[in-house]
């Protein structure tokens, strides 16, 4: 009956083994949350005052415009790499080592150097020469060389593993490099693809998140700026609580939709590469 | 091009703090995330639903959460709890509990790919859960799963940049220490780039031999 590798079905004393196991388990996330919550408590985290900002219509609306300039960016950002990485990818599995080569090279150096420091080139080196780049297009520029790099090893490696009698069939019918591609291979790879994908979109989104770092008003900075009101008694913990529940609902909708379609497909292909954190 | 070249040699202070920094995050974060990552791939396959629940409750937040807002909560909320935690501890410790969640998941998936009979067999010698698990599976598993273990490491060695944007001092936080000093941003940047990729290759280097050499035909 059991299909796990590591276990048979219980027994009932195994069954009795696990049920206690279960039990001191959840006694100790109940301790765990009644300690954290006591804590929040004792340091005055639920006090109305530290709440009451939420109430005010121009913090409300300031935290909209954070998530609207997380949204902004990731969305850019995510059209782009898209593109990058669909480009990059096209650009990689060419017969011409003259395309080849250096698509190789950058995705390969791209993904190696961290987001932070591509950021800052994009911000940073314009400045050096007396171009002024908005944060907005820094963050932009990093997020998507970085994540179009992985789209594109995404994209590349879902291809490759499409088995060779498709493209085979389809040269010996007479069809050209492009249409095997275009007609034959994607189509199928991208069944394969989209969950990692998507996957790789939550990456990016979350990424954003660095955007503090270079001052671009998203959502984390919004909340450290609001953390920081005096006026409030410094609602650092109420802030960041919020600001968790909405990256966390807005990336689990996301990831639960890449499952869902990671369980619709076949599941006999080997899956593309999982996504980078 | 001297200039180039003095931007390096004029700040070594600088420089060799900072790299020194991200390999001491790079190393304590990659053990701690391992150690957690596989007690998180052991709740995960566990017999016991409560377990298997926590374990997949905690990789499903965590690899929902963006790694700046794990800092942001050690650094802002855990004194609160009354935890006071250092800004470079809090950079071991968010680094350890965000790369946990996705080391585990890369085991789980490795632990998928181990044939039952192999747990048949071991369970047949009367082996419990844990002897199972620790001396047939698992070291099967992770002989198949090392190359992605190393990619999640060295995606983790570059999340260690973004501790700078917490107050320690590594090498993401190099730049903004030269800028005050007045150095061309450019050739800063490049040297922080090369720094990195002393590091980043040998790992790409090692994931590609390893998965050549330890390809597993099944």
């Amino acid at each position: 009956m059991s299909t796990s590798v590591l276990y048979d079905e219980p027994g009932p004393r195994a069954r009795l083994r696990h049920r206690f196991v279960g039990i001191a388990t959840i006694g100790l996330i109940v301790a765990f949350v009644a300690f954290t919550i006591y804590r929040f408590s004792e340091t005055g985290q639920f006090e109305p005052l530290k709440w009451k900002q939420f109430e005010y219509e121009a913090i409300q609306l300031q935290l909209l415009h954070g998530l609207l300039a997380t949204l902004e960016a990731a969305g850019t950002a995510a059209a782009l790499a898209l593109i990058f990485g669909g480009v990059f990818a096209s650009a990689r599995i060419s017969d011409a080592w003259i395309f080849r080569a250096p698509a190789t090279f950058l995705v390969e150096l791209f993904r190696a150097i961290p987001l932070l420091i591509l950021i800052f080139f994009g911000y940073y080196v314009p400045l050096q020469y007396g171009l002024h780049i908005s944060n907005f297009w820094a963050l932009v520029a990093g997020l998507t060389v970085y994540n179009g790099s992985v789209l594109a090893e995404i994209i590349r490696a879902g291809i490759a593993a499409i088995p060779s009698g498709q493209s085979e069939a389809a040269y010996a019918l007479g069809m050209q490099k492009g249409q095997v591609v275009r007609l034959i291979l994607l189509p199928q790879a991208i069944r394969s693809m989209l969950p990692s994908i998507i996957g790789q979109l939550v990456v990016l989104l979350k990424d954003t998140a660095l955007g503090f770092i270079i001052t671009y008003p998203e959502l984390l900075y919004v909340g450290k700026q609001m953390g920081s009101r005096l006026a409030f008694d410094l609602p650092y913990v109420p802030t960041y609580l919020v600001i968790a529940a909405i990256y966390i609902g807005m990336c689990a909708i996301m990831s639960a939709f890449a499952n869902w379609l990671a369980k619709r497909g076949d599941g006999k292909r080997s899956p593309a590469p999982a996504p980078r954190p | 091009m001297l200039e180039f070249f003095r931007t390096l040699t004029n700040n070594w202070d600088i420089f060799s703090r900072g790299f020194f920094t991200t390999l001491k995050l790079f190393v304590i974060g990659a053990v701690g995330s391992l150690t957690v990552g596989t007690i998180l791939a052991t709740m995960r396959v566990s017999p016991v639903p409560v377990l298997r629940g926590l374990g997949a409750a905690y990789v499903n937040i965590i690899r929902n959460t963006p790694l700046t807002l794990v800092f942001a909560f050690l650094v802002f909320a855990a004194p609160k709890l009354g935890i006071e935690i250092a800004f470079e501890p809090a950079a071991y410790t968010a680094l350890t509990i965000y790369t946990a969640a996705f080391i585990c998941e890369t085991l789980r998936s490795g632990i998928n790919t181990v044939p039952v009979g192999q747990g048949e067999a071991a369970r047949a010698l009367g082996m419990t859960f844990g002897q199972v698990l620790y001396l047939i599976v698992l070291p099967q598993a992770f002989r198949t799963v090392v190359p992605p273990l190393i990619s999640m490491l060295n995606a983790m060695l570059k999340n260690t940049t973004v501790a700078a944007g917490f107050s320690v001092v590594e090498a993401g936080a190099i730049q903004a220490y030269l800028s005050e000093r007045g150095e061309n941003q450019v050739y800063t940047l490049f040297w922080i780039t090369f720094g990195f990729l002393t590091f980043v290759v040998p790992l790409i280097l090692l994931q590609r031999f390893l998965e050549r050499r330890w390809a597993v035909v099944r």
